[in-house]
């Protein structure tokens, strides 16, 4: 399959890994990976702060780049390793374009979002994959993060991709599916409340007495990784992306 | 008269108030969301109470709501009943007061709070009574309704036992179902002890003992009281039924003892059909107490000779609600039914509790309706922090049993504060420059290069701080790893060139 990367801009700018990661992964699963390379950001950060005027040029022009790129043949379907950009691409878009009075913009990006798959989404709904070949030597806690598992419902999908990593030990996070505080704007509008949310998601975290935490969501990640490194707690924050691509080859990760 | 306000927007003039009437600064607070929460953070015995009691009520609401198998049908029948109800909201009022007045009862409309109360104080009034007492209400504590009657020289006295430790502490309710949720037992024991005439000075915090304690104090009440005042979980629009819920059997006595009867209720409350009862009737208790049946449901049809109240008032009050209602999306808010579910599963309110939104109405619902009700006035305007108070992690969605999609609305008032904003502030001028910068993918690239100066800051691969207004926000608590030596866009060129 031809599948079009959402590196996202976080992914592009600060976490590279993480989208280099779905590149390799994919390509060892024998697929072809395009990177449309005029692409830039969902406009995730403009919707969800309310600059929905300022969102809708993000809008349009995520969905020109990547419409053009799947009706050109060049890929099948789109692929972004964050469940929270996929979760805008697929219940934000067309609302932001509707409510700019753009109707033929809202049709294309419904189009697009039907196309556009989570990275764990992609895999085991579309490639139809758990076993993707991995090799892990740690013990890893998984966050679910909120976007993920209650806007697009990939449910266990990313602990059925862990569950057949080899070398992996897979340890139970309390609380789970507790947001970590981070929100975008607001882990700084309301720093405090973040802060505190971060801190029952962190003392969960060290509880399991896991290496590393997993999750979906470099944002997500970059949070929760930003106090555990503050507490240097000794653990580490790591994409799933980065563990499906771990091998016994040895990809960093 | 029906007005366009761009793009593609519309809104209607119903010849109402536009925003609530807020006598008694119940709806809106007086500081920012995150200049109130910050003192409710450090308030180590708010925050054990609270992650207490909503953690045991949100494991109670899981065991109730995971035994019915077809909670998500029921969910959606609440969902397309509300959604009927706001489509056709004139027309089923007016069934309302028919069947209501054909039944004995006397219906009054209210455009705002300041009617609301000026017609309950004139009711009391007529009977000639200087003291009511009060089922556990949203409406009436919406209002101020406490305060008007005060001014008027009449006793109103709460029965709810949560409200009644509310009312003795001369606090404000923090959550709609348990309006003490922020206090413990020891504190409750404290209050009562100073604030309730003939209490047992040797009274202990054994929840049995406070429950009795409160029982002697209210039943002399009960019995001469001769005015009771409520307000309504559904009105029923065919039967001109009112139903109230409760847990306590305070409002049952309320309900049936005095000589007068007034309620007073929000024009949303209301239900088409008696059957429609059934659907709420199991959503609202599991969602909210996390009961199967809640143990008192009290139904009245107008008057009935010879038993119960022989004078009966409904107050329909609109305070803001055809504002909202004149909103597409917006009006979802006024499905809500106070079940609280979306309070207690929120990370936030857990943290803050209720009386950061200073709103009776706090949490996620709150944090949509307040700013709906009354009004946002500008980027100083304490309701435009509100819509902001969520991470938008979407938990209250899943517990909402009328699935009001409250990210969504928390998303839709967060532009209704952007656009209040007069002049650009510096939050809008940060987002116009990173909206320049990502709508081109040349200017972007020039962003990630300039991004990696950041690299200086951070020469261990960790940036523990940063200079400059703001910064302190993140790096308070939380480190950033520095910028990577190389974009994804640099890394993936590189590999196409070799």
């Amino acid at each position: 399959m031809r599948i079009a990367l959402v590196a996202t801009c976080l992914g592009d700018a600060m976490f590279p890994q993480a989208p280099r990661a779905t590149v390799e992964l994919l390509e060892r699963l024998g697929h072809e990976v395009v990177f449309p390379a005029d692409q830039t950001c969902c406009g995730q950060m403009h919707v969800n702060t309310g600059y929905l005027d300022m969102a809708l040029p993000l809008v349009r022009h995520h969905v020109d780049v990547f419409s053009g790129a799947l009706s050109s043949g060049r890929a099948d379907v789109a692929v972004a390793p964050s469940g929270s950009c996929v979760g805008c691409v697929r219940h934000q878009h067309a609302m932001v374009a509707r409510r700019g009075g753009d109707e033929k913009l809202a049709r294309a990006a419904e189009e697009l979002a039907a196309r556009t798959y989570e990275l764990s989404e992609l895999l085991v709904d579309v490639l139809r994959v758990t076993d993707v070949g991995a090799y892990y030597p740690h013990r890893v806690t998984y966050h679910p993060t909120c976007h993920s598992l209650r806007m697009l419902r990939v449910g266990d999908k990313p602990l059925r991709l862990l569950r057949e990593v080899r070398g992996l030990t897979l340890t139970e996070l309390p609380d789970a599916e507790v947001c970590c505080g981070f929100g975008g704007t607001f882990a700084v509008k309301n720093a405090e409340t973040s802060t505190a949310m971060l801190a029952d998601k962190m003392a969960n975290v060290v509880s399991t007495h896991a290496e590393v935490c997993a999750a979906g969501d470099s944002s997500c990640l970059m949070h929760i990784g930003g106090g555990l490194s503050r507490l240097r707690s000794g653990v580490r924050t790591v994409h799933l992306a980065e563990i499906l691509a771990s091998t016994t080859d040895g990809v960093p990760a | 008269m029906t007005t366009d306000l761009g793009n593609g927007r519309m809104t209607t003039d119903l010849g109402m108030p536009t925003v609530a009437s807020d006598p008694h600064h119940h709806l809106r607070g007086t500081e920012p969301f995150p200049v109130a929460a910050h003192r409710a953070l450090a308030d180590t015995q708010l925050r054990q109470n609270l992650g207490h009691a909503t953690r045991t009520i949100r494991a109670k609401r899981a065991g109730v709501v995971g035994e019915v198998d077809d909670w998500e049908e029921l969910r959606r029948a609440g969902e397309g009943v509300k959604a009927d109800v706001m489509a056709r909201l004139p027309e089923l009022l007016e069934q309302l007061e028919a069947s209501v007045t054909a039944r004995g009862g006397v219906v009054h409309w209210a455009r705002d709070a300041e009617e609301a109360n000026r017609i309950v104080v004139d009711l009391v009034r007529e009977t000639g009574s200087d003291e009511v007492v009060k089922v556990k209400s949203m409406a009436t504590q919406e209002t101020g309704l406490n305060e008007a009657l005060g001014a008027a020289g009449i006793a109103a006295l709460e029965t709810d036992l949560a409200e009644l430790i509310v009312q003795l502490s001369d606090d404000t309710p923090s959550h709609f179902l348990v309006p003490a949720i922020h206090r413990n037992r020891s504190e409750i024991r404290d209050i009562f002890l100073r604030e309730m005439p003939d209490v047992d000075p040797a009274l202990t915090d054994e929840p049995r003992r406070l429950a009795m304690a409160a029982r002697t104090h209210l039943r002399r009440k009960f019995l001469s009281a001769t005015v009771g005042i409520s307000g309504v979980n559904f009105a029923v629009a065919d039967t001109g039924t009112i139903s109230v819920v409760e847990s306590e059997g305070n409002g049952r006595m309320c309900l049936t003892l005095p000589d007068t009867l007034i309620t007073v209720m929000g024009v949303e409350k209301i239900v088409p059909t008696w059957s429609d009862l059934e659907v709420f009737l199991q959503l609202l208790p599991r969602s909210s107490t996390g009961e199967r049946m809640n143990p008192y449901t009290s139904t009245w049809s107008g008057v009935t000779p010879g038993d119960g109240p022989q004078a009966f008032h409904l107050v329909l009050m609109d305070n803001g609600r055809s504002n909202v209602l004149a909103s597409p999306d917006g009006r979802q808010a006024l499905h809500c039914i106070r079940c609280s579910a979306c309070l207690n599963v929120c990370p936030v309110y857990e943290r803050t509790g209720g009386h950061a939104y200073g709103s009776i109405y706090p949490g996620p619902i709150g944090a949509v309706l307040s700013p709906q009700l009354t009004g946002i006035d500008g980027p100083d305007d304490v309701n435009a922090s509100l819509p902001y108070a969520s991470s938008l992690c979407g938990a209250c969605f899943d517990a909402c049993p009328v699935r009001i999609d409250i990210p969504h609305l928390l998303v839709q008032q967060r532009a209704a504060a952007v656009e209040a904003h007069g002049r650009p502030t510096a939050q809008d001028v940060a987002m116009r420059a990173a909206a320049t910068a990502m709508a081109s993918p040349r200017r972007f690239s020039l962003a990630e290069r300039a991004l990696r100066l950041g690299r200086l800051l951070g020469r261990s691969g960790r940036i523990r701080s940063v200079p400059g207004p703001g910064a302190s926000a993140w790096f308070g608590a939380r480190d950033m790893p520095a910028p990577p030596t190389e974009t994804f866009r640099e890394w993936w060129a590189r590999r196409d060139r070799t």
